[in-house]
């Protein structure tokens, strides 16, 4: 019934529409407290340059945020649609704090963008500035439930399941709000949205100087950028999702796949730099290795040892073991409620009935589980690492570029003579799409990582798809795909045309294009001739 | 903490409420949205129209995001069945949805006719389609739906979009419109002068008589022509939600058992009735503040009545009756429901509040001068 296509398209169509979604809140993140601080610059100096700045920088922020708010949407209620037998199991759980993050953030979000962007005449300037505080606030708070409920994903802490419902039910809600997980999860994405936020302004901003326009208004943005930029390049790094992988089971497997460490090493693991790695001989062709890296990066000490992929699968062709008699069990309690002896059988090892449910997807019924596939499910617990592997070399070394990029411009900023490096200016305008690539790459190393699981230890991906036919996924993911491609193309044509227009978009009269247009008596114009 | 009973019934008013302050909030600027084509003239006056709820609509849809995220938490198997089961539904509902925020935010932002009107259509249709689309799936979930549980909670879902289209539920669609478009033509009253607010008192009279006749003739339809549903084992109301653990009957007039036993629910759609025909005298005689108090009420009495009917089924299944789901067993644990319940009491004031104040802030009428006079600024 759930066959694989089924599976597949179902993951292909989340993967499409949260990597979409995905475009535009990194954005939106950052953006919003580069605007507080303009605007916080603005009601100290009283300076109507940083009005200017917030108000255009408001303008590209909700080109991006009409969309953030579009795609969004399909996220709240795609676990519904296509996860449902994912959102009856964990939804208990799961279900909280999203719905807390509408209640806590997303109206505070929603509500003073609003004012941001029309109460400017209505508000005394302090009032308008703690607008923008609250919208940015509401919309980091909103990154906090999501990554809460994403956390709970990967390392599923207070929670426990029981026969009766048929789920996981809650058992400490404070432990899923600090989970560990989750925590380093949030902090590492607000990061990388600053920096995505901050190399958009400078890039931009970079465009104007190498043109040679709105001087006084570029420098003044790139210089924001560029400080906001640098603590937020070396706070995505130190403050990494790594600090998280040696909590959590899952993210111990996720890191030996992103390492290619087939087998455990003696302490401290060094880090592979480089390899060629091969998911069918299940080593690595060709390797260029840094001592005791890994071990320092992944444990913060020199003794903790790092479990490698094939010390991972035995424990875990043990756990699937026990797993076969915990379903046997549950079958046997669905049946019959009052059944002791199952249940006694049950509680002992209930902890590995998600392992057991791994076999779900080669036979229905698991206590009669071949060898062969015991061992495909065995196999099933390690994520392909070749992709892995490259997409989170591929997001560090971007993450290391950015140190750098943004360590350069704050030099030239504090120097004062920037506007002469146009190399940098050059780097800066071209390097606007990296932070994008970098996170989406984030995204998948952290979700992909995670097969076969939607939750770790406790769900397998491909039960938790809804009943539907293969034929209504194919249609719905060209609906998808087509809207998006076309809503996409009007965002980015509405964002190259509004960037190049820069502040003169505004309408005050002040700005470049505006001399250009005529926008000043005709005398003044044909004086500048 | 409350005990578990209290809660479950705690969570169906509540997200009661949700529904309504989502048909309240978000349905006021979803009926400017499907007003927005013919209220608007040209392109002067429908930047007016869009700029009465220019500052309001994004906090106004997390109404109903937050409803679908109070709903997964509270009735996660709800959530799942209704969710997946009306998958088509869902869809058109969503992707008609898209085209607001796109819409508020792009349309003004390029200086061509065609742009523009593009856009308006589009809000039209996100401001018409799912309005439409909740209240089929309503009519559907009191008929309803040819879904079934296996063992492990498994749902199948085994009806087709074209199914859901039935006369029925088509006419439930119709008293979703009529209700959200008089509703946002009240509003519109509110905040506009001069032609549009006389457009809009016109469409506030035909769309108030319209919910008032599609709501009747629905009344008549459930009391007649529909079969209800009754639990035939019994309830005990504090037990672990398993829907499979209960018998169901299909049954003619079930859905007036509740008005039978207990009295006072016949005044929640009486005070539909009154309200409806109270808003369009009201609109009537020029008092668009009270004509949209009084729509308010109406969007209130109207979600209610259809709860009540219902209660406790929320979703019952006409393929394997006992699969139905009611408010006793669709609902998530305690410890979830208590969590929930204090996040709600802790956010939802704070909620209505700083709302309030962001409609204070901005309350005056818009008008086309204000338009030209703001024209690199407003939508």
């Amino acid at each position: 019934m759930l066959t694989d296509e089924l599976v597949d398209l179902s993951r292909l169509q989340f993967a499409v529409t949260a990597l979409y979604h995905f475009l535009f809140v990194p954005l939106t993140l950052g953006l919003a407290f580069i605007l507080v601080i303009m605007e916080l610059t603005y009601v100290i100096t009283d300076r109507p340059i940083y009005k200017d700045m917030t108000r255009f920088w408001g303008k590209l922020f909700g080109i991006n945020f009409a969309l953030g708010v579009t795609t969004g949407i399909t996220m709240e209620f795609q676990f519904g649609t296509n996860w449902a037998y994912y959102s009856h199991y964990v939804g208990d759980i799961f279900g909280a704090p999203l719905a807390i993050e509408g209640l806590m953030a997303f109206f505070l979000e929603s509500t003073f963008i609003g004012l941001f962007f029309f109460g400017w005449d209505k508000l005394n300037k302090w009032q308008h500035f703690m607008v923008t505080v609250l919208m940015a606030v509401g919309s980091n708070l909103s990154a906090l439930w999501i990554l809460i409920a994403n956390g709970w994903m990967q390392n599923p802490v207070g929670a426990e399941f029981s026969y009766t419902t048929m789920r996981m039910e809650m058992t400490d809600f404070w432990k899923i709000v600090f989970n560990p997980d989750a925590q380093a999860k949030f902090v590492h994405t607000v990061s990388a949205g600053y920096v995505t936020a901050s190399l958009f302004v400078l890039g931009i901003s970079s465009y104007y100087l190498l043109k040679g326009r709105d001087l006084d208004f570029a420098r003044r943005s790139f210089r924001i950028a560029a400080g906001f930029g640098f603590a937020s390049a070396l706070s995505v790094i130190v403050l990494g999702d790594e600090s998280g992988y040696t909590v959590g089971e899952a993210q111990q497997t996720k890191m030996a796949a992103i390492e290619a460490m087939w087998h455990t090493e003696p302490a401290p693991a060094a880090f592979t730099l480089f390899a060629l790695p091969n998911d069918t001989a299940q080593r690595n062709d060709y390797e260029i290795r840094i001592p005791y890296m890994l071990g320092l990066i992944g444990t913060r000490s020199l003794s903790q040892t790092l479990p490698g992929i094939a010390e991972i699968k035995e424990k875990n062709r043990e756990r699937i073991e026990r797993g076969i008699v915990a379903v046997g069990a549950l079958e046997r309690l669905r049946r019959d409620k009052n059944d002791w002896e199952a249940r006694s059988l049950f509680d002992t090892h209930k902890a590995d009935l998600g392992f057991g449910l791994l076999l779900k997807k080669y036979t229905a019924n698991v206590a009669q589980a071949t060898p062969e596939m015991i061992q495909q499910a065995v196999d099933s617990t390690i994520p392909r690492v070749a992709p892995l592997f490259w997409s989170f070399r591929i997001m560090v070394g971007l993450g290391f570029l950015f140190l750098v990029l943004f360590s350069l411009a704050l030099f030239y900023s504090i120097k004062g003579n920037f506007i002469e490096k146009k190399w940098l200016l050059r780097w800066a305008l071209w390097f606007i799409p990296m932070p994008w690539i970098a996170a989406e790459l984030g995204w998948f190393v952290a979700e992909y990582g995670r097969q076969p699981w939607t939750i770790y230890g406790v769900l397998p991906t491909h039960l938790s798809v809804s009943n539907l036919s293969a034929a209504n996924i194919y249609a719905s993911l060209a609906g998808f795909i087509g809207f998006y491609t076309l809503l996409l193309v009007i965002e980015m044509y509405l964002m190259v045309k509004y960037a190049r227009l820069g502040p003169s978009s505004l309408g005050s009269g002040k700005y470049h294009h505006e001399h250009a247009a005529g926008a000043l008596p005709a005398g003044a114009l044909s004086a500048k001739h | 903490m409350l005990d578990y009973e209290t809660l479950k019934l705690v969570w169906w008013l509540l997200v009661g409420v949700l529904l309504v302050g989502f048909a309240i909030m978000d349905g006021h600027d979803m009926g400017v949205g499907t007003l927005l084509p013919f209220v608007g003239r040209n392109d002067l006056e429908r930047r007016a129209v869009i700029n009465t709820v220019a500052p309001h609509w994004d906090g106004n849809q997390v109404w109903f995001i937050t409803a679908g995220g109070a709903i997964f938490a509270a009735w996660p198997l709800i959530y799942a069945t209704a969710f997946s089961g009306f998958y088509w539904a869902m869809m058109a509902a969503l992707w008609a949805l898209f085209f607001r925020p796109v819409g508020f935010d792009y349309r003004s932002k390029i200086q061509n006719p065609t742009w523009r009107s593009t856009w308006d259509w589009g809000l039209f249709i996100g401001g018409a389609v799912p309005p439409i689309i909740f209240g089929v799936a309503f009519g559907n979930l009191l008929q309803g739906v040819p879904f079934q549980f296996n063992d492990t909670l498994q749902s199948t879902y085994s009806g087709s979009f074209w199914q859901l289209l039935n006369p029925f539920a088509l006419l439930a669609g119709v008293v979703s419109l009529g209700m959200i478009t008089f509703q946002g033509a009240n509003y519109l009253m509110m905040r506009t002068e001069g032609d549009i607010q006389r457009r809009a008192r016109t469409a506030s009279l035909i769309f108030g008589a319209l919910t008032l006749v599609s709501f009747a003739a629905a009344g008549w339809w459930v009391a007649h022509g529909i079969d209800g549903y009754v639990i035939t084992s019994t309830v005990d109301p504090n037990a672990l939600p398993d829907p499979l653990d209960k018998t169901v009957a299909r049954e003619a007039g079930a859905w007036m058992h509740n008005y039978a036993h207990y009295p006072w629910a016949k005044w929640v759609p009486i005070t539909a009735f009154i309200a409806l025909a109270a808003g369009m005298i009201l609109a009537r005689v020029g008092r668009p503040g009270l004509a949209f108090i009084a729509s308010s009420v109406a969007c209130a009495g109207i979600i209610g009545t259809a709860g009540v009917s219902m209660f406790p089924f929320l979703m019952p299944s006409s393929l394997d009756p006992r699969s139905s789901l009611t408010v006793w067993d669709s609902v998530s644990s305690q410890l979830t429901l208590g969590v929930m319940l204090g996040a709600t009491v802790i956010f939802m004031p704070l909620i209505i509040f700083y709302t309030s104040w962001a409609y204070k802030v901005m309350w005056g009428k818009v008008t086309t001068e204000y338009i030209r006079a703001n024209d690199k600024s407003v939508y």
